[in-house]
């Protein structure tokens, strides 16, 4: 057995810049400053360790997770589902994934939050879960809506949910959004566009899955995500001391 | 054509947004939804070492606070053992060595309580500094920043730090380095982080 090396470098032309012009907040928020590239060592190939007793199956139900019962929230349902792999398409299990989005009508639940479409009683708007020995998680919850912001005066974010991800080392933690198939507002969104690449968008985008729909209940989109990979060769520079 | 190496790509990073509190501690948020919420205790209560506070802001490029940033903090234990299957050693029940942190709504502060960890194997057979591993999220932070805390009681270690060391501006190192000072018996470090502007933070490509 090779123990696993370096994580692969992150592409950095394939993400966002830290400035993006037509994305104002990120005007005051980006180092202007190069990063400083450094090569893995203990602290980045580390990363903290979660198990299914940190959180409960009901978590992944975004439908039950806050309603009230008998009750639930109001919006189209939907799975959102599908795998966490790395560059070199292995899974990767018992990996924590987080969620949160805002209500079928675009407001969140959140006290700075002053939209006017109104709060759902029966919906809190995140959930989380551990990946299983293939990497698959998957969530029950409704399709978010669209929602005004201030950036130019006439800004909406497409629905979208937002992703945290974990993986097994810090250099592989990401946040990132979950945006549907086929939504108009994806290729007007400042924040969606900050990505120079269109494939890359294309990566963010949940596909319909009828398979995965429950019929005459709910209906499945599929979201894959991938984390970096990490080399595998015997022929490393020296990780650690020895 | 030559063959095909099949990688996949990573996913590309998007900003958290200014409601990453909903999905990463809804408390903060203004609502109670999980049995516990993970990350608010990094050391636990069995962690060796000395017990510390770290506190600061996050400053953005005008000069003002950000009042809606989460920082993730990840961390060896006193004996400079992260508590991860690739480092061989023992750390404490309950350490866990992780933990998220928010801002005050109000005044963009933020803080938390740990222990102070060792020193930690770095390449090549060096020996890193003390120091804790940060990301910080926000709202117009298209992909999470990451920089590392150091403590300026270990000038020492900080002077032998091989990553400290890779800075090439002297006087940039001094914004990786937490200012020890001490409250009711208690040691608390300052780190305010900058994202730009005059003694902008030294953030890395990890």
């Amino acid at each position: 057995m090779v123990k696993p090396g370096e994580f692969y470098q992150r592409d950095r032309k394939w993400h966002p810049p830290a400035y993006a012009q037509n994305y104002k907040t990120s005007t005051s928020r980006s180092p202007k400053h190069p990063l400083i590239s450094l090569q893995n060592s203990m602290s980045e190939i580390t990363g903290p360790v979660f198990g299914h007793d940190d959180v409960d199956p009901i978590d992944r139900d975004l439908l039950s997770n806050f309603a009230k019962p008998g009750e639930g929230p109001i919006g189209e349902r939907i799975i959102l589902h599908g795998r966490v792999l790395d560059e070199n398409g292995r899974p990767v299990p018992n990996t924590l994934v987080e969620i949160w989005q805002a209500n079928a009508g675009g407001r969140y639940r959140h006290k700075k939050d002053t939209y006017l479409a109104p709060i759902d009683p029966n919906f809190g708007g995140c959930g989380r879960s551990i990946t299983d020995e293939n990497g698959y998680y998957y969530f029950r919850t409704v399709k978010p809506g669209a929602y005004p912001w201030r950036n130019w005066v006439n800004t909406w974010r497409p629905a979208h949910v937002h992703f945290s991800i974990f993986g097994t080392a810090f250099a592989q933690r990401l946040i990132t959004q979950c945006y549907f198939q086929g939504d108009p507002l994806i290729r007007l969104c400042p924040i969606v566009q900050a990505i120079p690449d269109p494939e890359a968008i294309e990566q963010l985008v949940a596909t319909l899955d009828m398979n995965a729909t429950i019929p005459l209940d709910t209906i499945a989109y599929k979201f894959d995500i991938v984390l970096r990979g990490r080399r595998s060769t015997l022929f490393e520079n020296r990780l650690e001391g020895n | 054509m030559p063959q095909e190496l099949n990688y996949l790509k990573e996913t590309p990073s998007q900003t958290a947004g200014p409601f990453v509190h909903i999905g990463l501690a809804p408390g903060a948020a203004g609502f109670d939804i999980y049995r516990t919420e993970l990350g608010w205790d990094i050391a636990g209560p069995n962690a060796k070492g000395d017990r510390i506070r770290i506190e600061g802001l996050v400053i953005d490029g005008t000069g003002n606070p950000l009042k809606d940033v989460l920082i993730e903090a990840w961390q060896a234990n006193a004996d400079g053992i992260y508590a991860h299957p690739e480092h061989a050693g023992e750390v404490e029940a309950g350490f866990r060595g992780w933990g998220r942190v928010i801002t005050d709504f109000e005044t963009g502060e933020w803080g938390f309580d740990t222990v102070k960890p060792g020193l930690v194997p770095g390449r090549s057979g060096m020996t890193m500094a003390p120091h804790i591993n940060l990301w910080i999220v926000a709202r117009g932070i298209n992909v999470g920043l990451n920089t590392r805390l150091y403590f300026s009681d270990e000038e020492r270690a900080n002077a032998a730090d091989p990553v400290i060391n890779l800075v090439e501006w002297e006087s940039r190192r001094q914004t990786l380095i937490a200012q020890r000072s001490e409250r009711d018996g208690q040691a608390v470090y300052r780190f305010d982080i900058r994202l730009q502007g005059e003694n902008e933070t030294v953030f890395f490509d990890i």
